[in-house]
């Protein structure tokens, strides 16, 4: 099934929860928004001739440009734009053999608060392929993955402060009196 | 069968002793490097297993945001310090996809017989490792006798044995030297037999056998569910090779290449092979079959390297020479997963139009592989935990990044 009708597909049951689509791109993708993501999700495992039965993978992105100037370009460019998250599933079939590229927008930061994690709905009850990839996003980008049975650092230790693929992540000096930088 | 399958007569489960917590690791040498299970015990039978990782996280993903991507391309040498021809080739395609680059045919072919050997390579180290693990040092010795031939040849080729960075984006590094192919061709000779002894000292093995055979059994439906791949997949009875059923991009490197799928499907494995047959004890999904699937994939892969020798060969022209070090990315992002010998290695490059991409994301297969260690080890003895780990081939380079 190619991603149009995927698209079509997922539009009857679920319009309101649809943000955007890029089919043009190398990779086609769907944009969802985070509270539609775990029934859109149940809908494309389960439908028969959807079957998304794989989750592969799941990507934080920060979207965000550091340098003043760059970032007025950008928004000059698109004015819609502002500094966010987006998370990036990559689904496959491998009864059908077909693949789909989820993705959703967050806040960098729930509320606006810095410091509060911005919040999404698990899918690790769909796939469990998504327990580890969930706790790795959170530990390395910092999203909170709403209804994730043990939400932990997976790759930093436990008391590690931050989350260093954020853009704007700085190494701490020092870390249990070893100098870091 | 039920997934954790103990054998009542080995253990009476009716006695309960005092919970135990067991740390295994991170220097354990059954482990494979630094991982670190803690098993919770009672008596001699495990009741939950959490495995900790990170030991190795470098942050693979965030230098790869500083770095273009020829320059990222020895840091994937280091993802799977085993196979580190097939992780150049997973990168180099993404970047390749990219950046809208079709290599010629005898880059094409050129990179199989790298990639195949790899996966050759990559399997010798998971069989002789399996074989220690479970008290067997002969085959150790012979596969890392074989390995070493292998790598003889990969520094022939680039002059690093084990982080090659000899398929990098835009074609190789470097042509064959002359003399080359009859090299790999002499070791493909001298090798063939040691299949048939390997088989002979762990495959069949009694002993082997019957520590092997289902002990950790993992279903179909659980390696999907937890993103399985590779011949952890593929020992499930699940026919899915990335080289036959991936992305185009991927699947035309393979283009005129004769191969079969390494799976038990509909009661039987694929080729037709002198090999030992499937002993009564093993089920579908043990750690057994994983075994096996990796051996059947080893002379599959023989098979391989010899057409893509004829093939490169045949070929007309140059292979190609790699991109500028600095070339500018195209915007845009893409996803691109290949079939490295642990399963299904992935790669994202997003870029906003300068040479350096603005996000890497390495999706790593080993990492969903021990994410099922925590569901087959339940329920089985301490004495089993090894052979299912091992079974699983982890490299934690790759699961730390």
């Amino acid at each position: 099934m190619n991603i149009q009708e995927i698209h079509s597909r997922l539009a009857r049951a679920f319009q309101p929860w649809l943000a955007a689509t890029g089919f043009e791109a190398i990779d086609p993708w769907i944009e969802v928004r985070p509270e539609g993501l775990p029934e859109i999700g149940r809908y494309l495992r389960d439908s028969q001739d959807l079957w998304f039965d794989m989750l592969h993978c799941i990507t934080g992105v920060d979207d965000i440009e550091l340098d003043a100037k760059k970032s007025a370009a950008k928004k000059a460019e698109q004015p819609d734009w502002e500094p966010h998250l987006e998370l990036i599933y990559h689904l496959s079939s491998t009864r059908h053999r077909h693949r789909l590229v989820l993705r959703t927008r967050l806040p960098r930061w729930h509320e606006d608060t810095p410091g509060r994690l911005p919040e999404v709905p698990t899918v690790s009850d769909i796939w469990s392929a998504a327990k580890w990839h969930e706790r790795e996003v959170f530990d390395l980008m910092g999203v909170c993955f709403v209804g994730h049975p043990d939400l932990r650092r997976i790759l930093c230790p436990e008391d590690w402060v931050g989350h260093p693929l954020r853009k704007d992540y700085e190494m701490p000096r020092e870390y249990h009196g070893i100098p870091a930088r | 069968m039920p997934i954790n399958q103990v054998q009542p007569e080995a253990v009476e489960f009716d006695v309960h002793t005092d919970e135990m917590l067991i740390n295994m690791g991170p220097q354990h040498p059954s482990t494979h490097g630094v991982l670190r299970l803690v098993l919770r015990t009672d008596g001699e039978v495990v009741t939950e297993v959490t495995p900790h990782i990170g030991y190795l996280h470098r942050c693979a993903e965030k230098i790869g945001e500083h770095l273009s991507p020829r320059q990222f391309l020895p840091y994937t040498d280091r993802l799977d310090y085993l196979s580190a021809m097939n992780m150049n080739l997973g990168w180099s395609l993404t970047v390749e996809k990219l950046l809208g680059l079709k290599v010629s045919e005898k880059t094409r072919h050129l990179r199989v017989i790298m990639a195949e050997l790899g996966r050759i390579a990559s399997h010798l180290v998971a069989a002789g490792c399996y074989g220690l693990d479970l008290g067997s040092f002969t085959p150790f010795t012979w596969t890392f006798r074989d390995r070493e031939k292998i790598l003889n040849l990969f520094e022939a080729a680039c002059g690093a044995r084990l982080t090659c960075s000899y398929i990098t984006v835009g074609g190789v590094t470097a042509d064959l030297p002359p003399g080359w192919l009859s090299q790999c061709e002499q070791f493909l000779t001298e090798f063939a037999p040691v299949v048939d002894e390997l088989h002979a000292v762990l495959t069949s093995n009694a002993v082997f056998v019957r520590r092997t055979a289902g002990v950790g059994v993992l279903p179909a439906a659980t390696a999907i569910d937890y993103g399985c791949t590779g011949p952890v997949l593929r020992g499930c009875g699940v026919a899915w090779d990335l080289r036959r059923d991936g992305d185009p991009f991927y699947t035309e490197m393979y283009d005129g290449y004769q191969f079969e799928v390494i799976a038990q499907t509909e009661g039987r494995y694929p080729q037709d092979h002198p090999y030992p047959p499937v002993p009564a004890a093993a089920c579908l999904g043990d750690s057994w079959h994983r075994f096996y699937v990796r051996m059947l994939e080893v002379v599959e892969s023989m098979e391989l390297v010899r057409q893509a020798m004829a093939k490169y060969a045949a070929a007309a022209g140059e292979v190609d020479k790699p991109i500028p070090l600095k070339k500018k990315l195209p915007q845009g992002e893409v996803y691109l997963e290949t079939e490295a010998p642990k399963g299904q290695m992935g790669f994202m490059v997003k870029s906003d139009g300068s040479p350096i991409p603005s996000r890497v994301r390495i999706r790593s297969s080993s990492f969903c592989n021990l994410s099922v260690a925590s569901e087959l080890c339940r329920g089985v003895l301490v004495a089993d935990v090894p052979a299912i780990i091992g079974s699983l081939d982890l490299v934690l380079g790759e699961i730390d990044r």
